[in-house]
């Protein structure tokens, strides 16, 4: 198969979900991706993406398993660096700053781009040393600044009602749902600008799914959301952006209305519409 | 024809492991037939043997049976190893679980447990002819036999049993736990000592209660190596007698078949066999107590 073309521009801002965010027509790019090409061992993953995420939407990833969107939200923040025989090439910058070079502080950039997984995984602790645990590792807090951070995430994270009288107990007695928004509060608890989301809600229940995405709808104000998803109901739903990959490569990227109303390729609508995939 | 084959085979499997219930019951007779003919003796009182501390069974008039001091010994010897091994064997754990390259572990691991299978005479030389000389250098005050040497032996002797089972618990600490750490920017440092190693205690914790209750049970090497003397002690340069070296001083002594010091072997036995068999239900209780469930 040829591989489509790659280059894929932000076509225009969407105009929802609010009147005046669709005033600013210039978006800043939050994330950027050059001929960015990823590989596992002798395996392409990733062949010349070129993408540019802007700065507080939400851009969604779709496309079959295996089309390495997985692999493309793992590099923004270097999760890939522990797996043995991963390695890229290319241009990754975030806000400007180069990500991807050897001299970048991993650690750094990962509180600044914080991540969540497909599977609720919260540590063995109590729901507040879940939530104090990137904290403690970064910041020099008091105690009652520490409680206000954890608080502040919590509540931020739609979780705070539902676990304020048992912060002390394990966190592993909480509902799935409620581990998944306790890992989200766990991430911006760190203060990061990106939050990267693996198929956040593929391991739960369609109302826990629900009350995930009203909370990156209220996110989106203040953090750049990526999110990889199998479910394109929730693409629609929740991003601005659409990204549609196969095979390695990016074949479509634009605005979510335009992605699912107007693809550009045949592809993606053959995708979407589920004659394929 | 195949019928009586199957027939057969179960009555094999059978009769082996009822062979070995039936050895554990025998010992378990034998231990408590003897110890209740100690306590009968004239010379000793269940008062005496819980109650006090001098144990001279053998020497002089008068002849004393208090437990304790060989206790002592006991625990001085298995502290003084479990010192030894249980931070040598838990960085040890995290290194090959956390840090190591899969190719050096599969090499380290196994040579690790090629430790466990070195005869425990040769440790109890090892203690006797070089770790003691070794320390005179550094002390004046350390005996030709001595706690420290034996404890320190008995320690790499354990050293394997606490870093292989320590390696397994932490081993099977989830992988999503570790990419939930790091992408919250902790270091390889931080996930390893603040997520994997809490996550893995309860594994760990058990892993070093066995290896105390082999510690205490270890025989050749106190033996060889830590003396004959029983005395309530903390100092580890004396001289000191555990309850397994003297129930080989007795075995192998000449000591008469029958009358109070023969008998004060099998009350120290039994009182062993209690010990340890309290250590290994305390490890068995916390791993299956705490066993951690991650989701």
């Amino acid at each position: 198969m040829k591989p489509p073309p790659r280059e894929a521009q932000i076509l225009a801002p969407v105009s929802r979900p609010s009147a005046e965010e669709s005033q600013d027509s210039a978006l800043e790019t939050a994330i950027q991706l050059k001929d960015f090409d990823a590989w596992y061992g002798d395996f392409q993953a990733l062949h010349s993406i070129n993408l540019a995420m802007p700065k507080k939407r939400i851009t969604s990833f779709i496309g079959p398993s295996g089309c390495g969107k997985s692999t493309l939200l793992r590099w923004i923040n270097r999760m890939n660096d522990t797996i043995a025989g991963a390695r890229a090439t290319g241009t990754l910058e975030i806000h400007g700053k180069d990500a991807l070079g050897p001299k970048v502080d991993v650690v750094g950039l990962r509180q600044q781009v914080g991540i969540v997984f497909q599977k609720p995984n919260p540590f063995p602790k109590s729901i507040f040393d879940n939530v104090a645990y990137g904290v403690r590792l970064h910041l020099k807090t008091s105690k009652a600044e520490l409680q206000e951070i954890v608080e502040w995430s919590l509540q931020k994270a739609g979780l705070w009602e539902e676990v304020k009288d048992r912060l002390n107990k394990s966190a592993l007695g909480l509902s799935g749902g409620q581990q998944q928004r306790l890992c989200i509060a766990r991430a911006i608890a760190v203060g990061p600008e990106v939050l990267l989301m693996d198929e956040p809600c593929s391991a739960l229940d369609p109302r826990s799914t629900a009350a995930i995405e009203d909370l990156m709808l209220e996110l989106r104000k203040s953090y750049t959301i990526a999110i990889v998803t199998h479910n394109m109901q929730q693409a629609a739903r929740v991003s601005d952006f659409t990204a549609y990959m196969y095979l390695g490569t990016l074949v479509e990227f634009g605005a979510t209305e335009d992605v699912f109303k107007r693809p550009r390729h045949t592809e993606t609508e053959d995708y979407i519409t589920g004659r394929f995939g | 024809m195949r019928r009586w084959q199957e027939r057969g085979i179960m009555g094999v499997l059978n009769g082996a492991t009822l062979f070995s219930v039936f050895i554990t019951l025998a010992i378990l007779w034998v231990l408590g037939a003897e110890t209740t003919n100690f306590f009968a003796q004239d010379e000793v009182t269940v008062g005496e043997f819980f109650g006090t501390t001098q144990w001279n069974p053998l020497l002089g008039s008068e002849k004393h049976f208090g437990i304790w001091s060989l206790v002592c010994g006991t625990f001085l010897v298995a502290g003084v190893a479990l010192l030894v091994a249980v931070p040598l064997g838990l960085i040890t754990a995290i290194y090959l679980s956390e840090y190591a390259h899969p190719k050096v572990r599969s090499i380290l691991k196994p040579a690790l447990e090629v430790l466990a299978g070195i005869p425990t005479v040769v440790y109890g030389f090892f203690a006797l002819t070089l770790l003691t000389p070794a320390l005179k250098v550094f002390s004046e005050g350390f005996g030709s036999f001595n706690a420290l040497a034996a404890g320190i032996a008995v320690g790499i002797l354990i050293l394997p049993i606490i870093t292989s089972l320590s390696e397994d618990a932490l081993r099977v600490v989830p992988q999503s736990l570790r990419d939930g750490s790091s992408g919250l920017g902790a270091t390889r440092f931080d996930t390893s000592f603040k997520v994997v190693f809490p996550a893995a205690l309860s594994g760990i914790t058990s892993a070093v209660i066995l290896a105390a209750a082999r510690a205490i049970g270890e025989t050749m090497i106190v033996a060889l190596a830590a003396g004959s003397t029983p005395k309530v002690t903390a100092d580890v340069r004396d001289e000191i007698q555990t309850m397994t070296g003297f129930m080989v001083q007795m075995a192998l002594g000449d000591v008469s078949n029958y009358g109070v010091e023969y008998y004060s072997m099998y009350a120290v036995a039994a009182m062993l066999f209690v010990l340890t068999l309290c250590f290994t239900l305390l490890g068995t209780w916390i791993r299956k107590r705490y066993r951690e469930e991650y989701e």
